[in-house]
C-alpha cells in the first residue's frame, strides 16, 4: 500500500509539475495572471506531494517496511535508527528524491520572494524551475521509482553500504545537492532574461544572492565530501580527483568564476554575453554531475548504477545546453555590448583573469576526465586520468588564482595609478619574499611549498592592509576600536564577508600544500609488541580484540602511540558486514593543529599474534576544515542583508 | 555572413554530446590484456594438498588458468560447477584446468573446493605475485593457453559451457607443438 | 542476531594461521618513500580512482608488497613500471604518458590557459583603445531595478 501511494502522489507531482510549467510559460506570452497564479498553485501542490513522498519513504524506512523494495535493499533489521533515516538518501532513487525535494523548495522560496518584484522573469523564471522539476519527477516515475514493490516481502533487508553509515552520510548530499539544485534559480533567471529581452543587470541582481548561497552550500558539500573521504574511506586522502568528485568540483570553478564576474557587470554594465554563458556553464556541470554518477559511463566509487536513467539524464542535459545556447545564440545582438575599460591596471583586468584561471582550471578537471572515453573512441586504448595528473597541471592555476585573491580586492577599479600600487602593494608583496626566504631558511626546498607560502603570505597581508587602513579611517573620526571593527565588517559586509572567504580559502590552500610536501608513510607488520616509527612517533602493537555490532563484526586492533610520553591508544578496525564481500577498513587517527596520525588495519592472524598496518603522519590536514569554518564565517557575513545607513 | 557565426556556440555542445553519448557503448571495467598472444608467465605454487604446481610441466597441452575467489560472489560459484563438468569431459584430451585462488584463507578455500567438488588441481597465490604477473584485476578470470604455452583468450566473468567448449575446441583443432 | 554469531564463527574459522599475505619484513634494504612514491603513479585495479599507494585493499597491499621485493632485488622505479604496464597496459597509469595521442590531455589545458590570456589580452586592448563617443544603448531598467537603484544610492553603499 506505501508504494502505490507514493507511486500515486509522485505521478500527480509530475503532472501538476508539467501543468504549471506550460501555464507560467502561457501566462508569461499572454500577460494573463490568472494563469501564472494557477502555475504558482501547482508548484505549491507539487511540493506539498513530494515533501509527502519523502516523509512517506521516511516512514517506511524507520517501521522497516520492506514490502517497498528500496527499503528492503538499503536497509535491514539492524540498522540503527538515524542511519535509516539518512539512507533514505543513500542511494539512487532516494537521492532523486532529495533532489526533487529541494527544487520544490527553491520554487517555493522563489515564489515567496519574487512574485512581487519581478514582474517580467518571474513567470518564466517559474516555468523554468518547474520545468526542471518536471524532469526529476519523470525520473522518479519512469527510471528510478523510489515506491517499487517488493514481492514476496523478505523477512530481511539487505542492509546499509558500512560506508554510509557515517555523520557525513548525513549532511555531504544534503549540503552538496543544496549547492547543485540553488544554481537552478540563478539559471531559471537567466533563462526569463533571454527569452523576454530583460537581458540587463535585473536578472543578476534579483539571483546574486541565489548565487552565493548555493556557492556557499557546494563549497560546503565538497569540503564535507573531502572530510568523509578522509576519515571513513581508509585511504588517508580527502581528494581523490574521482570523475564523480570532479563533477562537482567543475560548477564550483565556474561558479566562483561568475560570482566574480557579475561584480564587473554590476559595475560597469560589461561581460553581459560571458555572465549568461558562465551560468548556463555551471547549470548545466551540475547535470553534467548527476549524469556522470548515475549513468556509469565513467566508473568511479560514487558511481550509484547503470541503466537507461543514464540516457534519461543526457538527453536532459543536450535538451538544457541546445535551448539555453540556441537563446545566447538568438539574443546574440543584444548581448554583445561594448566594453570600456580606462586602464590594462585595474580590478576588471584583475577579475578577468581570475575568470580565465577558473575557466581554464573546469576545463582542465572536464577534459581530463572524459579523456579516457575519448581516447578509448579515437583509438581504441584505454588509458587512465587520475591525480598525479590533476595535481601538475591544477596547481600553477590554483597558484595564481590564490596570488589574485590578494590583487584583485585592493586594486582600483578602472584604473590603478602608480601611487595606489604602491600604497597597497608594497607591504604585501615585501612581506611575501620574506616569507619565502623564511621559508627557505627554515628548511623548506620544495619550491612549490615555498611559492605558496609566499602567495599566502601575500595575500593575507593585503587583507591586513585593507582591514588596519579602514579600521584607522573610521578611528580617525572618533569611534573606538572594536565599534570600528564590527561596523566595518557590517555595513561593507559583501566585501568583507568576501575577504574572510578568502581567509578560509587561503587556510585551506595552506593545509593542502602541508599535506602533499610534507606528509609522510609507511607500511609494516608487527608482532605483538613489536613497534614502528615514523616521524618521531612509535606505534607499538598491542594485540587484537573481536566485538560484535548490531549489524556486523568488527576486529579491532591496539596500538599505543606515543613520542618520548605515551599519547594514548588507537584503536583501527576491520568490519565484516555479511551483505559485502570485503571487509571494510575502519581508520583510527589522532587529529591535531600541525599533525595527524592516521592508522588503517591491514591483514592480521588469527590468534593476534601479528598485523599489518599503514601508518600515516600526516601534516596540515586539520587546517583544511579550520578553512571550511572561516569560508562558513565569511559567506554568512557576505549574505546578511544591506543596512540601511545613517552615516 | 557573421550572423551565422553565433550558432555555432549551442552547435560547439554537440560533440560533448556525442561522446558522451558514446560512453554508453563501452564498459569502463573492461579492460583488454595486453598479454594475449605472449608467452603465459611461468608460476610455480603449492595446492592445496601441498603437493606442487608449475605451469611448465604442462606444456604441450591446453591449459585453463582460472582465477577464483570465494568471496566472489556470484560469479565464481557460477562458473565453478562449469569448469568442474569440462574438467572431467575434457582431461583424457589433453586438457589441464589450473585453478589459482587469490586473496583468500586457507579454510574458505578449502570449503569451497570441497563445497563444488572440484577435482582439478588448485593453488592460494598468497602474495598476489601469479595474479598480477598475469595482470589479473577482478574475480573470475580465465586465460586459455594454447600448446606452446602462449595466452589465446582472456576470459573476464564467469565463464560458460559455452565459451569454454568453443576456445578449448578451437585450441585443440590447432596442430601439436614439434 | 544469530546471522551475525554465524558470521562471526565463520569469520574467526575462517582466519587461518597463514601469515598475512603482505608481509613487509623484508623492507629493511628499501626505502619505504620509493615504494610509496612508485605506486602512487599506478592505478588500484579493483578501486575506481585510487593509487596503488594510497588503496587501502588487499589487492593492492599486495601489489605494494610485489613493488618491494622488485626493488629490494635491485630493479629500478622505471623497470617496475615496465613490468606493470606490460601486464596491464596504459592503463594502469595514473597520468597517461606523455606520447602521442595523449599529448592532447597534457597540452590542451595550457593552450586553454594561453588562448584565454591571449582573448582577454585583445579585448581589454579594445576596451582601452575605444573611442569614448559612442555609449552602448541604455538597457531597459524597470521599476523595481529603480526603486534598488534609488534604495543602495541613498544608503551609499
Amino acid at each position: 500500500m506505501t508504494a502505490d501511494l507514493g507511486y500515486g502522489m509522485t505521478l500527480v507531482a509530475l503532472g501538476l509539475a508539467l501543468y504549471g510549467g506550460i501555464a507560467a510559460g502561457a501566462g508569461a506570452r499572454s500577460g494573463r495572471t490568472a494563469l501564472i497564479e494557477s502555475a504558482q498553485h501547482a508548484a505549491i501542490g507539487v511540493f506539498v506531494l513530494v515533501t509527502s513522498c519523502f516523509a512517506l519513504l521516511t516512514y517506511a524506512f524507520l517501521t522497516f517496511d520492506f514490502s517497498v523494495r528500496y527499503v528492503a535493499t538499503n536497509t535491514n533489521l539492524g540498522t540503527p535508527f538515524y542511519y535509516r533515516i539518512t539512507a533514505v538518501w543513500g542511494a539512487l532513487e532516494g537521492s532523486i528524491i532529495l533532489w526533487a525535494w529541494m527544487l520544490t523548495l527553491y520554487t517555493i522560496i522563489l515564489i515567496v520572494r519574487h512574485r512581487v518584484g519581478a514582474r517580467e522573469l518571474y513567470p518564466w523564471a517559474l516555468a523554468t524551475m518547474l520545468g526542471i522539476l518536471a524532469f526529476f519527477l519523470l525520473v522518479m516515475t519512469v527510471a528510478a521509482p523510489p515506491f517499487q514493490r517488493q514481492m514476496p516481502v523478505p523477512a530481511d533487508g539487505r542492509g546499509l553500504n558500512p560506508l554510509l553509515e557515517d555523520t557525513g552520510m548525513i549532511t555531504h548530499p544534503v549540503a552538496l545537492y543544496l549547492g547543485f539544485t540553488g544554481f537552478s534559480v540563478p539559471f531559471a533567471f537567466a533563462m526569463a532574461a533571454l527569452i523576454t529581452g530583460r537581458i540587463g543587470d535585473t536578472w543578476l541582481v534579483l539571483t546574486r544572492r541565489w548565487t552565493i548561497v548555493a556557492w556557499y552550500f557546494l563549497s560546503l558539500g565538497l569540503l564535507i565530501g573531502g572530510w568523509w573521504s578522509y576519515h571513513v574511506l581508509g585511504w588517508g586522502g580527502y581528494w581523490a580527483w574521482d570523475p564523480v568528485e570532479n563533477a562537482a568540483f567543475m560548477p564550483w570553478l565556474t561558479g566562483t568564476a561568475f560570482l566574480h564576474s557579475v561584480m564587473i557587470q554590476e559595475r560597469r554594465r560589461m561581460l553581459r554575453l560571458w555572465n549568461i554563458s558562465l551560468v548556463i556553464l555551471t547549470f548545466g556541470l551540475t547535470l553534467f554531475g548527476t549524469f556522470l554518477t548515475r549513468s556509469g559511463v565513467i566508473a568511479s566509487v560514487h558511481a550509484f548504477t547503470q541503466g537507461s536513467i543514464g540516457i534519461l539524464f543526457l538527453s536532459f542535459l543536450a535538451l538544457v545546453l541546445l535551448t539555453a545556447l540556441g537563446l545566447v545564440a538568438w539574443r546574440w545582438e543584444a548581448l554583445r555590448s561594448e566594453g570600456e575599460l580606462d586602464s590594462i591596471v585595474s580590478r576588471e583586468s584583475a577579475f578577468l583573469l581570475n575568470n580565465v584561471f577558473l575557466v581554464a582550471a573546469a576545463f582542465t578537471v572536464f577534459f581530463g576526465t572524459v579523456f579516457p572515453l575519448l581516447s578509448e573512441a579515437v583509438r581504441g586504448v584505454k588509458v587512465s586520468v587520475g591525480a598525479p595528473f590533476f595535481n601538475q597541471v591544477n596547481v600553477p592555476l590554483f597558484l595564481s588564482l590564490v596570488f589574485l585573491m590578494g590583487v584583485g580586492p585592493l586594486i582600483a577599479w578602472r584604473r590603478a595609478s602608480l601611487e595606489s600600487l604602491k600604497r597597497n602593494f608594497l607591504w604585501p608583496v615585501a612581506l611575501g619574499i620574506v616569507a619565502a626566504a623564511a621559508a627557505f631558511a627554515l628548511g623548506v626546498r620544495s619550491l612549490l611549498a615555498a611559492l605558496t607560502f609566499a602567495t599566502t603570505v601575500f595575500v593575507a597581508v593585503t587583507i591586513a592592509v585593507d582591514f588596519t587602513r579602514a579600521t584607522r579611517a573610521r578611528l580617525r573620526v572618533g569611534e573606538s576600536l572594536l565599534p570600528a571593527m564590527g561596523g566595518l565588517l557590517l555595513r561593507h559586509n559583501r566585501r568583507y564577508g568576501g575577504f574572510v572567504v578568502h581567509l578560509g580559502i587561503l587556510i585551506i590552500a595552506l593545509g593542502v600544500m602541508g599535506s602533499h610536501a610534507w606528509s609522510v608513510q609507511t607500511e609494516t607488520t608487527l608482532h605483538r609488541g613489536e613497534s614502528a616509527e615514523l616521524a618521531g612517533y612509535r606505534f607499538r602493537f598491542d594485540g587484537l580484540t573481536a566485538v560484535e555490532e548490531s549489524n556486523h563484526f568488527k576486529v579491532i586492533g591496539a596500538f599505543t602511540v606515543s613520542n618520548g610520553r605515551v599519547l594514548g591508544v588507537l584503536r583501527p578496525a576491520k568490519k565484516f558486514y555479511p551483505q559485502e564481500q570485503a571487509p571494510i577498513a575502519y581508520v583510527d587517527y589522532r587529529l591535531g593543529l600541525r599533525e595527524d596520525l592516521y592508522l588503517v588495519l591491514g591483514d592480521f592472524a588469527r590468534d593476534g599474534s601479528q598485523a599489518t598496518i599503514k601508518l600515516q603522519v600526516n601534516r596540515l590536514v586539520s587546517w583544511i576544515w579550520i578553512g571550511g569554518l572561516v569560508l562558513t564565517l565569511g559567506a554568512l557575513l557576505a549574505i546578511l542583508p544591506e543596512r540601511h545607513r545613517t552615516a | 555572413m557573421k550572423r551565422l557565426w553565433r550558432w555555432l556556440i549551442p552547435l560547439a555542445a554537440v560533440p560533448v554530446l556525442a561522446l558522451l553519448a558514446y560512453g554508453f557503448r563501452v564498459s569502463p571495467r573492461d579492460i583488454p590484456s595486453p598479454l594475449v598472444g605472449r608467452p603465459a608467465p611461468a608460476f610455480t605454487l603449492a595446492t592445496l594438498e601441498g603437493a606442487p604446481l608449475g605451469l611448465e610441466t604442462h606444456r604441450g597441452k591446453v591449459v585453463v588458468v582460472n582465477f577464483w575467489a570465494s568471496w566472489c560472489y556470484p560469479a565464481c560459484y557460477e562458473e565453478a560447477p562449469v569448469l568442474e563438468r569440462n574438467w572431467r569431459g575434457y582431461r583424457e584430451r589433453g586438457v589441464v584446468v589450473l585453478g589459482v585462488d587469490i586473496q583468500d584463507k586457507r579454510e574458505a578455500a578449502q570449503k569451497f573446493v570441497g563445497d563444488f567438488g572440484l577435482t582439478f588441481p588448485v593453488a592460494q597465490d598468497l602474495k598476489g605475485t601469479v595474479s598480477v604477473d598475469y595482470g589479473v584485476y577482478g574475480v573470475p578470470e580465465t586465460f586459455f593457453l594454447d600448446r606452446q604455452g602462449r595466452i589465446r583468450v582472456k576470459h573476464v566473468g564467469a565463464v560458460t559451457d559455452d565459451v569454454f567448449r568453443t576456445t578449448v575446441d578451437r585450441l585443440l583443432a590447432e596442430a601439436a607443438p614439434r | 542476531m544469530s546471522r551475525i554469531t554465524v558470521i562471526a564463527v565463520a569469520v574467526l574459522a575462517l582466519l587461518g594461521s597463514a601469515a598475512p599475505a603482505a608481509t613487509a619484513q623484508n623492507a629493511k634494504a628499501v626505502d619505504e618513500q620509493t615504494v610509496y612514491d612508485i605506486a602512487a603513479h599506478l592505478r588500484c585495479v579493483v578501486c575506481q580512482s585510487l593509487s596503488v599507494a594510497d588503496s587501502p585493499s588487499e589487492m593492492a597491499s599486495q601489489m605494494r608488497a610485489i613493488i618491494r621485493e622488485r626493488l629490494a632485488a635491485g630493479e629500478s622505479p622505471a623497470d617496475i613500471q615496465r613490468y606493470f604496464v606490460e601486464r596491464y597496459g596504459d592503463w594502469i597509469l595514473l597520468a597517461p604518458p606523455r606520447r602521442g595521442f595523449n599529448l592532447l590531455v597534457w597540452l590542451l589545458p595550457l593552450v586553454a590557459v594561453v588562448v584565454g590570456l591571449v582573448a582577454t589580452a585583445a579585448l581589454v586592448w579594445r576596451w582601452t583603445h575605444r573611442s569614448r563617443g559612442v555609449r552602448p544603448p541604455p538597457v531597459a531598467v524597470d521599476a523595481a531595478m529603480s526603486e534598488r537603484i534609488r534604495r543602495e544610492l541613498e544608503s551609499g553603499s
